[in-house]
């Protein structure tokens, strides 16, 4: 029988010589220009190209990477947290080269500094169960349409994008710049022969988090108060008999301002600012057009150095709204746990 | 064209300037009929506007509760090669660091076994290999596990662990955010590969404030980088920045959060007060030459991020102000085990630790745990007064009181 609990494999032995030789001990790094840092240590300096990638990527587009990094890097590179490929050189007459072939194979190299990185998204329709939308076509359609931002550096700070493709939020989304999230909006239809068949009643009835379900004993299944469901489909998590998918209802919520460093201000969540935009595929045009409306509303207005939620909280959430043109609704006022805190608790506002 | 194409709206997602996930999976679709078939029914999606994935049994590999995740569509009759189509999660090294041999041998296995189409990685941290029929599961395992790699969580137990680029190429690194991640991840194989929990944990590692992980926003147990005494500040360094034009009072100064910084723009010295300083790492962000950490490096721990699902988002909160992060880490996993105990002791299934705490109450879950409460915790005290008193301290209070002498 095969080893178990192996773990992963020890980064060590992948670590370029100058890694190794300055490990611990780097002093400072620049940004040579978008997709290009270099990172200076007693033993000497590294170059990193970035460039972004797909996320979802076969095997001979890895080997092709790997033909770049064993033509320059002999052999070494590493991935971010955010899809891009890192390319590590000690050797700054490498740098071209790599950005040439990458630029030959497609992938973009940029994504430093005050650019937008590459966006962290789910599965969607390529292999979730409960998407309210697909997550890699409209990943692809925004980052088309905002290449320009990858490859330059000239936003007023960094800008990370997040989609999820459903409500529970996977890869945090909840604290992204902005957060393209896809909602269902209807209540589970219930195939009440599949409930019956595959689900554990009571499980059924305690995940619901706001109270909707309750046990129907007389046909051993389960009904909804339509009124208290918020539509998060946890309940399809836990029976295939919820049916929360509907092709005709389900959109798009774009969310804003969320962070997760200290850097000034503290970590942010994302507030919903667009409550529904349309399901439209392949190239979903409702949401690029409004991802990059905030993009361009925040580059133009915020000062150098904001990011955009510091920025929103810097001249308000109501100057937000009245800048940008964005309709403010009722949709938009929390009445989930947590709403209190939100609700202004003073006159001093801007009209 | 003479034939028109099957998968029109796909096709339109292949031109632009990003590169196109769907080039991607035609790519392997030319050797895997898995793949042939994902398209088809991805096809059928962007049509139809909804998933076609659903529920499985479970399924798995010898010794592992975790790892794999059941899919199977429900158009197997038209689509038969995704009719079982399971996703492996494969554990990577830490900071994601490779080396080419590694990532073809890794590639070499799964278009043996799978449908050659891979995440570069899942958000969790993984090496994702996307679909393979039930039977191939063992065998791709057994072939990985030969070559010495191994399976990350799934379900309800530790997920993968994982960590910034740390020492690897960051001076900003308080700690050895590689090694910990590494070591932690051994040390609780059992729990990330056997799920027993109420639900997943996660624990993730940034080595400062920065956060590139996003440790705060959805870890569990959140380890962040930080230092405990003052900044060290170049004075030389500091007019050098100037000369070069960065105006530092506009820049650095008054972005401050907590004022804490002086500049004096005639003798050009920067001066911080360390007592009011949060660390924040915004100076040391813009001037990182001239601004450095202090010496005296560790981390906080934090508690209890998750997303919205289910009691809404949590961001997590100081649990450890400061904690040495040096091997073999005992410190903090003895903590963690206490806090999984506690967890697996009141949680509900489902509940995230957070929510648990939250619904318990953090007093509770401190004198549970053997953790003093201090002011670091919470941005400010209760305004209420309602405190749910232990009657024991009371009942210890007053025998206190009677055995004073008079």
């Amino acid at each position: 029988m095969a080893m178990i609990d192996n773990g992963p494999p020890d980064f060590r032995q992948y670590l370029p010589n100058i890694i190794k030789e300055n490990y611990g001990k780097w002093e400072y790094h620049e940004h040579v220009r978008p997709g290009v840092l270099k990172h200076v240590g007693p033993a000497g300096e590294l170059y990193s190209v970035r460039a972004g990638e797909p996320r979802l990527m076969s095997v001979d587009a890895i080997r092709d990477i790997c033909d770049v990094a064993d033509e320059f890097c002999d052999g070494h590179l590493r991935f971010t947290s955010r899809n891009n490929i890192e390319f590590l050189t000690p050797d700054e007459s490498k740098v071209e080269p790599i950005i040439e072939r990458c630029q030959e194979l497609g992938y973009p190299v940029g994504g430093t500094h005050h650019s937008l990185s590459n966006i962290v998204h789910t599965q969607g329709w390529v292999h979730c169960h409960t998407p309210a939308s697909d997550a890699s076509g409209i990943v692809k359609a925004v980052m088309d349409d905002l290449y320009e931002y990858f490859v330059t550096d000239e936003l007023p700070n960094k800008l990370h994008i997040a989609m999820a493709c459903c409500l529970n939020m996977c890869g945090a989304a909840h604290c992204s710049d902005i957060s393209i999230v896809a909602i269902h909006r209807t209540v589970p239809r219930i195939d009440h022969d599949t409930v019956r068949k595959t689900s554990e009643i009571p499980s059924l009835v305690a995940c619901c988090p706001t109270g909707a379900i309750r046990p129907d004993p007389k046909i051993k299944s389960v009904s909804v108060v339509d009124e208290r469901c918020m539509y998060c489909g946890n309940c399809y998590t836990m029976s295939p008999g919820m049916h929360i998918m509907d092709a005709e209802n389900d959109g798009l919520a774009i969310m804003v301002g969320g962070k997760v460093s200290t850097a000034r201000t503290d970590p942010s969540f994302s507030r919903m600012v667009i409550p529904f935009l349309p399901n439209n595929p392949p190239r979903w045009p409702e949401v690029t057009e409004a991802v990059r409306h905030i993009v361009e509303v925040w580059a133009s207005n915020a000062r150098k150095g904001e990011r955009l939620g510091e920025w929103i909280e810097r001249i308000g959430w109501e100057r937000f709204f009245s800048i940008s043109g964005i309709p403010f609704s009722d949709k938009l006022i929390d009445d989930y746990i947590f709403s209190r805190e939100t609700f202004r608790t003073s006159s001093a506002f801007k009209f | 064209m003479t034939e028109s194409s099957k998968t029109p709206q796909l096709d339109e997602l292949e031109s632009g300037p990003w590169p196109s996930f769907v080039t991607e999976i035609k790519r392997a679709a030319e050797k895997s009929e898995m793949s042939a078939d994902l398209l088809g029914l991805l096809e059928r999606s962007y049509h139809d506007k909804i998933g076609h994935w659903k529920h499985g049994g479970i399924v798995g590999v010898k010794g592992y509760g975790g790892g794999v995740v059941g899919r199977y569509t429900d158009l197997p009759e038209e689509f038969p090669n995704v009719s079982e189509f399971h996703t492996m999660r494969i554990a990577a090294p830490s900071g994601w660091f490779y080396d080419t041999d590694a990532l073809r041998e890794l590639c070499d296995i799964w278009e043996r076994h799978g449908s050659g189409i891979t995440n570069v990685h899942g958000s969790t941290g993984d090496l994702i290999f996307l679909g393979t029929k039930t039977e191939e599961l063992q065998p791709t395992f057994d072939e990985l596990s030969e070559a010495g790699y191994d399976l990350g969580g799934s379900g309800s137990d530790l997920r993968s662990p994982s960590c910034c680029v740390g020492p690897g190429r960051c001076e900003y690194a308080c700690y050895d955010t590689l090694d910990m991640c590494y070591d932690i991840t051994n040390e609780f194989q059992d729990e990330l590969h056997r799920p027993m929990w109420p639900y997943k944990s996660k624990i993730k590692m940034s080595g400062c404030a920065n956060d590139c992980v996003a440790a705060a926003a959805r870890a569990d147990i959140s380890v962040i980088g930080t230092w405990r005494d003052a900044l060290t500040i170049d004075q030389d360094e500091v007019k050098r920045y100037a000369e070069g034009g960065l105006p530092i009072r506009e820049a650095v100064v008054e972005k401050c959060p907590t004022r804490c910084l002086r500049y004096d723009q005639e003798t050009g010295e920067l001066t911080v007060n360390a007592d009011e300083c949060t660390r924040c790492m915004h100076c040391v962000n813009v001037m990182g030459r001239a601004v450095k950490q202090g010496k005296e490096k560790g981390a906080t721990i934090l508690l209890g991020a998750k997303s919205t699902i289910v009691k809404s988002a949590f961001m997590s909160w100081v649990l450890v102000p400061f904690m040495k992060m040096e091997a073999p880490y005992d410190e903090f996993k003895d903590l963690v085990n206490r806090i999984w105990d506690w967890w697996d002791e009141n949680g509900k299934t489902r509940e995230r630790i957070g929510e648990t705490v939250y619904r318990i109450g953090m007093g509770k879950f401190l004198r549970d745990v053997g953790l003093e409460a201090v002011p670091q915790m919470v941005y400010r005290p209760r305004a209420n007064p309602y405190v749910f008193w232990p009657q024991e301290e009371i009942l210890q209070e007053a025998a206190g009181q009677e055995g004073e002498p008079a």
